[in-house]
């Protein structure tokens, strides 16, 4: 029995993982595309593409992970999730296209490069609400009797809230990254809107975790009267901290550029690993939420896996080939590494 | 009329499907092609290579561009609209494509941004090697996806517990029967497909542009590959064929308009109009007793015909017949042109036959049109069965709302009719701008790393200064 579970846990594991790493990389490179209309030259929206046109690619291949990781591990959740949410998923599909396409035809057009801005800030918009309303119908929970793919139960008020969420978390680890990779006008402009958007994704935090916490006992239970509650109030504990070390850091390089002093380049780089930290609290809230169901309270994870004979099989190369992976990846952000340069040339 | 969500779906997975293979189909080659220039490159310091590469790399990023966004679509297609496949299915398929995106579609995009941004980051041999990582990328991302379509026509190393799909031995599974000779004729298939592109923009630009080293460099290497890939490619696909003969021979029979149980000493049709109704050809123009002796390697030989299965398990036979008749078509035209040009190069006027350059200029799209015509074959030959023999296409369809299926077939009709038409602008766009002058890639390349900051940075700004 031990073992049973072992495996499908592995699985869950990797999928929670692989789903992380895609909201924090591809998360940046969709709230780019978000606060692009806050930007307005065109000097500035070459930078914003310039900075993430090198990564958008690898970054999204997560979300394949994900969707393949799903379908190989656990075919019955992939099959009864994906049908469900159709239409948010085609519209991400469609959203996802637009910006994609964006970096490639932006910087080879004159006349149409209005509407490959819109297509990347559009784009990238409309994929990031998709997700965020995805996640919205993960934690509300659906109806065991309202099943058929006919519903649009997917459609409430609480996931279109979400939707909003999700697009402002994203914002604000673009500014982490923007404070990070740029510099002057461009990093103030993000650490600015990078502490409002904090103030925003803070209540939302605040607002989804009493919504859960008041509409579904289940989940109270486990936060309040579980062995762990107090192992878990560090939880909302640490997302605090972590915020208030990031409005203070992004408030300093503030700061330190009107006073016309060197930017402490520790403070430069640390509001994009502290925004990390706090996408990682909420997702491990979730988490803590959300086990071990794959479709909350319906199909959970050890009820979808597939057979041990598909999971053995994938684990040797997940095991040899994420870690690969994640090298290779690394040592690409390193090539790349330092402030965008505006100069630099593409292929 | 009434919406059935069933051909709506399958509407809307061929169209998506069909769209996304053009890209990989010439990206395949293309990024082989550019790996080979780079390291001819390194090798001979010739700088006509690093032209050629450089002129390449940019159609190649937009059309990886365009396979990458088409492709994820097809990631998640199988669960939105076909869940019940999925269901059944995941525990084979599902590691397969898990194989291609641990072992490829990482590899590619990891290595994509060095390749493509790299130029002043790493050193020249650094980046060679991204290229060949790039190229290698999609070479193994082509072994699984054929892996797991090949899987769906010969089926092997499955068992079936409840109704749901297992797998007993998963080199069965991936090298089941039609794997190998799937994979050789597709990857071969998109070698020739990108290296018509290259002969015929070459071609182009002898005609018409001044950069005639580097056309003349591409024209004779498309042409020397050309002779050696397309002869190749016809045995391969003959094996190929004998091979669907041995296990889908209704897909067979379809591909050569053949009803009758059983016919011994088939001819081979160039044309015919099959007609499903009445269970035979019109207006048949046929050469006597060579089907069978290209199938079965004896001009008496017995072929198995449509009437040998009843009539809803036969696939649209004219759909298949015709596909594979342009499929064929192409392919002799193709190996025809490679012949001519190694005649003319024999005579030692290839750079300057007009007419065979101006013929040459317009088979830039033929290997895509090939491919798409080939998986025609392929696939509309498999019907009815998605699984050949296992299970149904029609029973395995989400049970969506038309109206919904119908809205996001509306919404991929109208993006990719838009994209390809900007697409095609945007290739002859970089087709006409030419490559970058050798002079100026020499001077990129002075530096690189840090040094090369500043040559980029004289050069962006001396340019501006001279145009006010």
């Amino acid at each position: 029995m031990e073992l049973q579970l072992g495996l499908p846990l592995f699985y869950f594991l990797l999928l929670g993982f692989a789903i992380l790493m895609y909201v924090l990389l591809d998360g940046f490179d969709l709230g780019i595309g978000i606060l692009y209309p806050w930007f307005n030259s065109d000097a500035e929206h070459d930078h914003l593409m310039r900075s993430i046109s090198h990564v958008w690619d690898g970054n999204e291949t997560w979300l394949v992970f994900g969707g393949v990781i799903l379908f190989g591990a656990f075919p019955a959740a992939y099959a009864s999730i994906a049908s469900m949410l159709y239409l948010p998923i085609m519209l991400m599909l469609i959203g996802l296209i637009f910006r994609g396409v964006a970096f490639e035809y932006r910087f080879k057009s004159q006349r149409s490069k209005i509407w490959w801005n819109r297509s990347f800030a559009i784009g990238s918009s409309l994929a990031a609400f998709c997700q965020g309303l995805m996640l919205g119908v993960l934690v509300q929970g659906v109806d065991a009797n309202n099943l058929a793919l006919s519903s649009l139960q997917w459609l409430t008020p609480f996931s279109l809230f979400t939707g909003l969420a999700v697009m402002a978390g994203y914002a604000l680890l673009a500014c982490t990254y923007l404070t990070m990779k740029s510099r002057g006008a461009i990093q103030q402009k993000a650490a600015r809107y990078g502490q409002r958007l904090l103030l925003f994704v803070m209540l939302c935090m605040l607002l989804v975790s009493l919504f859960t916490l008041l509409t579904q006992p289940e989940i109270r239970v486990r936060w309040f009267a579980g062995g762990y509650s107090l192992l878990l109030m560090l939880l909302p504990l640490a997302a605090g901290l972590t915020a208030r070390l990031l409005f203070r850091d992004l408030g300093r390089v503030q700061r330190q550029f009107a006073a016309d002093t060197d930017i402490n380049s520790r403070h430069e780089s640390r509001p994009f690993w502290l925004a990390a930290t706090l996408f990682l609290l909420a997702f491990a809230g979730l988490v803590v939420g959300l086990f071990p169901y794959l479709l909350p309270r319906q199909l959970s994870f050890y009820a979808a896996a597939a057979p041990n004979s598909s999971l053995t099989f994938m684990l040797p190369g997940i095991l040899i080939f994420v870690p690969l992976i994640l090298a290779y990846t690394l040592w690409g952000y390193h090539i790349f590494r330092g402030k965008v340069e505006d100069y630099q040339e593409g292929y | 009329m009434e919406l059935d969500a069933a051909l709506l779906s399958r509407l809307q997975f061929a169209f998506t499907v069909s769209f996304h293979i053009i890209f990989p189909s010439i990206t395949i080659g293309l990024a082989t092609l550019i790996a080979i220039w780079e390291g001819l490159w390194l090798k001979t310091a010739n700088p006509v290579y690093l032209q050629l590469a450089k002129f390449w790399i940019k159609p190649f990023a937009i059309t990886f561009g365009m396979g990458v966004v088409s492709g994820i679509v097809l990631s998640y297609e199988f669960g939105t609209n076909f869940s019940e496949f999925s269901r059944i299915t995941g525990a084979v398929l599902g590691p397969l494509m898990a194989y291609e995106v641990l072992t490829a579609f990482f590899l590619e995009a990891g290595f994509l941004g060095i390749m493509l941004f790299g130029w002043q980051r790493v050193g020249p041999k650094l980046h060679f090697f991204a290229t060949v990582v790039v190229a290698i990328g999609t070479w193994i991302s082509a072994f699984w996806i054929i892996a797991a379509n090949s899987w769906m026509h010969t089926p092997a190393g499955h068992i079936i517990v409840d109704g749901v799909f297992q797998v007993d031995s998963w080199w069965q599974v991936i090298f089941n029967p039609s794997m190998p000779y799937r994979f050789s004729h597709m990857l071969l298939a998109a070698f020739i497909t990108a290296i018509f592109v290259v002969l015929a923009t070459s071609a182009w630009q002898l005609l018409h542009s001044e950069h005639k080293t580097m056309a003349r460099k591409g024209l004779s290497m498309t042409l020397w590959l050309a002779l050696i890939l397309t002869p190749l490619q016809v045995f391969v696909g003959d094996l190929h064929g004998l091979n669907v003969k041995q296990h889908q021979p209704v897909k067979l029979a379809a591909m050569e308009g053949l009803w009758a149980e059983r016919e011994a000493g088939v001819p081979l049709l160039l044309f015919a109009i099959p007609d499903r109704a009445a269970e035979k050809n019109h207006f048949e123009i046929a050469i006597p007793k060579l089907a069978s002796l290209i199938l079965t390697h004896d001009a008496d030989g017995e072929l198995m015909g449509l009437k040998a299965v009843p009539a809803d398990e036969r696939p649209n036979v004219a759909v298949v017949f015709f596909s594979f008749r342009i499929m064929v078509g192409i392919g002799m035209l193709m190996l025809m042109v490679a012949l001519l040009g190694a005649y003319l190069r024999w005579r030692g006027n290839l750079y300057h036959s007009r007419w065979f350059l101006t013929a040459c200029s317009y088979l830039a799209p033929s290997g895509v049109i090939a491919v798409l015509a080939g998986w025609y074959v392929v696939e509309v030959g498999r019907q009815p069965w998605l699984v050949q023999g296992l299970l149904r296409t029609i029973d395995v369809v989400s049970p969506l709302p038309p109206e919904r299926v119908l809205f996001s077939l509306t919404l991929f009709v109208i993006t990719y009719s838009l994209l390809f038409g900007v697409y095609l602008y945007f290739m002859r766009k970089l087709i006409k701008k030419g490559p970058p002058a050798l002079e100026q890639l020499q001077q990129q390349l002075i530096g690189v790393k840090a040094s090369g900051y500043a040559v980029a940075l004289v050069k962006q700004l001396t340019p501006a200064q001279e145009k006010n």
